[in-house]
């Protein structure tokens, strides 16, 4: 079977991948020729092909993170040529297809580089301390029943489809990874002021943005310096404009603070 | 064995309040007492859990992935159904019941499609609490959409991503929980069986998925969220990890498993580009809304644009054949999900298949945008066009996109019963691994619904009612049955580890998936069943006898993972071609070639197989046994459905 494009020629790639045994071993780049891959496979196909390869000559195949392989589950994670989800904008690894790529490049794959995400194996790295930080805040505390009539409180189309712009954070880290203070303000900034905007949200909006930036500053994320390399490699767009919502509500909930810790 | 659905007794409307003010309750004191497992975090599993911690239970939270969050729920993208009648236009909770059980072709249990449609009203005020940002009006208010298989608009929306907010929502709920410290939340671990003791379900086996380490958990019960089982087909619109293991190890335990044929394969995703395909992506059933599916109209046009001696455009209007719209006047390009298939299939066995396979047909948005003008068409579709241009690299507006359809859902899966509990007493299953509410075709915008239904509003119920007459005293995980059962699993990993064959796992995966497809996939035949078993069990002997895994047990290990996954498939597909053999009819997405009306309609057979066929397992290679559960249809009128 042809792809789409039958008259596309296959390309011979040189990778240049991060090896890592496990979270306690250092790493290194090892180099692998890859021959005859179609321009029609995403690039996490293109590994797929590198690792049964692997695997039928006894080697250990590359770990790295994938799951839905439809640009939404946030799980792919990969640094390609020193760009997150590498060079085309607004795109995950598992949607990047080979076809951005020429015959005899040698491309670089790292994982997520950053003190809050520990290697665990190879391309997989640990992104738990995004978990914390919506832990310590990223929700509205209702139990499951006894809530009001969905149309109870209109919202105004335009705050929903602003709350609905930050909610679509896919949380795959790479506003982290293209920092180059490793900050996650992008990310925590998201969830903030899509939980501010809303009106359900506005009664815990004080204590939320004090407790998710406190254990985002725990994990050991960098300072946010206005750079924006986040928003400009965020796979969906996520807007530099949520930063400075995230910091206005950070002002404001400390001046008058209802944190009692 | 004799299977016990549970309904309760009186008219349709009154059964589920009936049986929640008869169910016994915990009482808030002691529910502290009681530890529950749940495997899975997708719509069905963090519901449950949330909600069970917000009750006062002890839980357990399991999930393969990194993060709850990712669980293949996220992907869902059109919508998710609720009779709240919000636009005045005859919705009812009727109504959605009588949809879903007609659109599952009347092969789905009507109490529990009723309850089901009951909680849907409850679940839109649920999830809009917790911030999900729903589609709105300009007023305010929230907007709906329609989808297939219904005349109202009763589908909630948030653009084409509803699915990863409704997971985002139910993932926040369980973050405040696992913050308070009521669920624990183990991600990456694999559960690899079920424990029983004394005939009980009180715990699961589990892999650390970094660190290899074999860990049992015990508890009160144990609830299985694992999702559905369409990566048997190996390509599937799943994603890449989902997985039966959790569900087959507790078939493999005791559980049935109840109408494993019936697979949706829906009509509109991305053909199969090369023999490297990974996986398969959805463009959503709203295309086809605007969109118009042809292929050429003769084998010898469709052999020319084949080989690239004409493009599509150059196509004469008279040399287009419109088939949906030819045998079904009165839906056209809008018939359900199964017929939309089995068409597209049609014509491509006939030869007249359009891309370099051939295994594609055209869905064409030309009359759309020179009615409406391409900007409309982009504010409705934009983000499908431009998805489908970054995998094609075609641009949809300049020419026809090319669709042909994939596997999508199971609606078979762990037979439950009104409570949602399996046959093992404290084994629960909700969302698409259990098989309750679909009948044999789902409905669009229905999964959703069924996943937050069964976690937010009827397990938290349920559960209860069993857990009462459960003593409070917990099993230590030091008991034998735990001992055993970790043995088992230390066992199985070090045998695949020791073969050190040939071939690779993926090389297993596809070939099965090659096979169910071929032959358990949009049509069926006897022969080609019967053929199917026996090419599966020489596959699953190959496969012990050769499978290459390499590395240890005691690493993060991803061959190891899907070997594990892979040899649970290759029973699946078994016990799927065995269902699909017994069961001598058509129905929603089960299409027997032998069984189907001269207009090349599904043809059931509502006198010999108006039941549920639920599976017991014997040993591999063995004949299961089957049970049956007689469906009755007190409330709907059984009719041959039709769409001309």
């Amino acid at each position: 079977m042809a792809g789409s494009n039958p008259n596309a020629k296959p390309m011979d790639l040189t990778l240049k991948v991060w090896r890592q045994k496990d979270r306690n071993s250092a790493g290194s780049m090892v180099t692998y020729p890859v021959v005859g891959i179609s321009p029609d496979m995403s690039f996490l196909e293109m590994l797929d092909v590198l690792n049964e390869d692997l695997l039928r000559k006894g080697e250990e195949p590359i770990a790295f993170d994938h799951d839905c392989r439809e640009g939404i589950c946030g799980m792919c994670s990969l640094f390609i040529n020193g760009r997150a989800h590498g060079p085309e904008s607004g795109t995950t690894t598992c949607q990047l297809h080979m076809r951005h790529f020429k015959h005899g490049d040698t491309i670089t794959i790292e994982p997520w580089r950053a003190a809050a995400f520990p290697v665990h194996k190879d391309l997989v790295v640990d992104r738990s301390a995004f978990d914390r930080i919506q832990q310590a805040g990223g929700y509205i505390s209702v139990n499951t029943g006894g809530v009001p009539d969905a149309n109870a409180i209109p919202i105004a189309k335009s705050i929903a489809d602003k709350a609905f712009d930050a909610a679509t954070c896919i949380g795959c880290g790479a506003c982290v990874a293209a920092c180059k203070n490793a900050s996650a303000m992008l990310f925590v900034s998201a969830k903030v002021s899509q939980l501010a905007m809303l009106p359900q949200g506005k009664t815990e909006r004080k204590t939320r943005v004090e407790n998710m930036v406190a254990q985002m500053d725990i994990e050991g994320f960098g300072a946010c310096t206005n750079i924006g390399s986040c928003a400009a490699e965020c796979p969906v767009g996520i807007s530099l404009e949520n930063i400075a919502i995230l910091r206005r509500e950070y002002i404001s909930a400390t001046a008058t603070s209802e944190n009692l810790v | 064995m004799i299977l016990d659905s549970k309904i309760p007794e009186g008219p349709l409307a009154d059964k589920w309040e009936k049986h929640k003010f008869s169910v016994k309750l915990v009482n808030p004191a002691n529910k502290r007492k009681y530890d529950i497992i749940v495997v899975g975090t997708g719509l069905a599993g963090a519901s449950a859990a949330a909600t069970f911690g917000e009750l006062g239970y002890n839980v357990k939270a399991f999930c393969f992935q990194d993060s709850p969050r990712r669980a293949h729920s996220i992907a869902a993208q059109g919508g998710i159904n609720a009779a709240k009648n919000y636009q005045n236009d005859g919705d009812s909770i009727f109504r959605l019941f009588y949809d879903t059980v007609k659109g599952g072709d009347y092969r789905a249990r009507e109490a529990n499609v009723y309850r089901l449609a009951q909680v849907s009203v409850n679940i839109i005020d649920q999830c809009v609490a917790q911030g999900v940002p729903f589609a709105r009006e300009y007023g305010g208010l929230l907007a709906n959409r329609s989808f297939g298989g219904a005349q109202v608009s009763r589908t909630f929306y948030a653009r084409g991503q509803t699915g990863q907010q409704l997971l985002l929502g139910a993932y926040s709920a369980l973050n405040r929980q696992i913050a308070y410290g009521k669920v624990k939340m183990y991600p990456r671990t694999e559960m690899l069986d079920l424990v029983m003791v004394d005939g009980k379900a009180r715990g699961i086996v589990v892999r650390n998925l970094i660190t290899g380490k074999i860990e049992s958990h015990s508890a009160h019960a144990v609830v299985l969220a694992t999702g559905g089982y369409g990566n048997v087909f190996f390509l599937s619109t799943n994603a890449m990890g989902s997985n039966a293991t959790a569900a087959w190890r507790a078939y493999k335990k005791g559980a049935l498993f109840a109408n494993p044929c019936y697979t949706q394969i829906h009509p509109t995703c991305i053909p199969v580009s090369g023999e490297y395909q990974s996986k398969l992506t959805l463009m959503s059933e709203s295309l086809r809304n605007d969109g118009r599916v042809w292929v050429p109209k003769t084998v010898e046009i469709a052999q020319r644009l084949r080989k690239g001696e004409i493009t599509v455009n150059d196509i004469k209007e008279e040399d287009r054949d419109y088939y949906l719209e030819r045998k079904y006047p009165a839906f056209g390009n809008l018939v359900p999900r199964d017929v939309a298939s089995r068409n597209a299939k049609l014509v491509c066995d006939e030869g007249r298949g359009v891309g370099a396979s051939g295994l594609a047909v055209y869905l064409d948005f030309a009359d759309a945008i020179k009615r409406d003008g391409q900007p409309a068409i982009a504010a409705k579709y934009g983000n499908l066009f431009e998805m489908y241009a970054k995998i094609t690299d075609e641009n949809p507006y300049e020419r026809p996109m090319r669709i042909y359809p994939a596997v999508h859902y199971t609606m078979g899966g762990l037979w439950v019963d009104y409570n949602l509990m399996t046959n093992i007493p404290g084994l629960y299953a909700t969302g698409e691994c259990n098989f309750s509410d679909h009948g044999a075709n789902r409905l669009g915008a229905s999964a959703l619904m069924q996943g937050l239904a069964d976690g937010y509003f009827v397990i938290p119920y349920t559960i209860g009612d069993y857990l009462a007459n459960t003593p409070y005293d917990r099993v230590s995980t030091d008991h034998p049955a735990f001992k055993e059962a970790e043995a088992a699993v230390v066992e199985k990993n070090n045998r695949l580890l020791s073969i050190n064959g040939t071939r690779t796992v993926d090389d297993f995966h596809k070939a099965l998936g090659l096979l169910m497809w071929d032959y358990c996939g949009m049509a069926r035949n006897a022969e080609g069943l019967q053929f199917a078993k026996q090419e599966i069990r020489k596959l699953r002997d190959e496969f012990w006898r050769d499978v290459k895994v390499t590395g240890v047990n005691e690493e993060l290990n991803i061959t190891l993972e899907k070997a594990n996954r892979v040899a649970d498939f290759l029973e699946l597909g078994e016990l799927m071609v065995d269902d699909a053999l017994h069961r001598n009819e058509s129905c929603g997405g089960h299409f027997r070639e032998e069984y189907q009306t001269p207009e090349n309609e599904a043809l059931r057979d509502d006198e010999n197989f108006a039941y549920v066929a639920a599976w017991e397992f014997t040993g591999v290679g063995n004949e299961p046994v089957l049970h049956k559960e007689e469906l009755k249809f007190e409330n709907v009128k059984l009719t041959q459905r039709s769409y001309k």
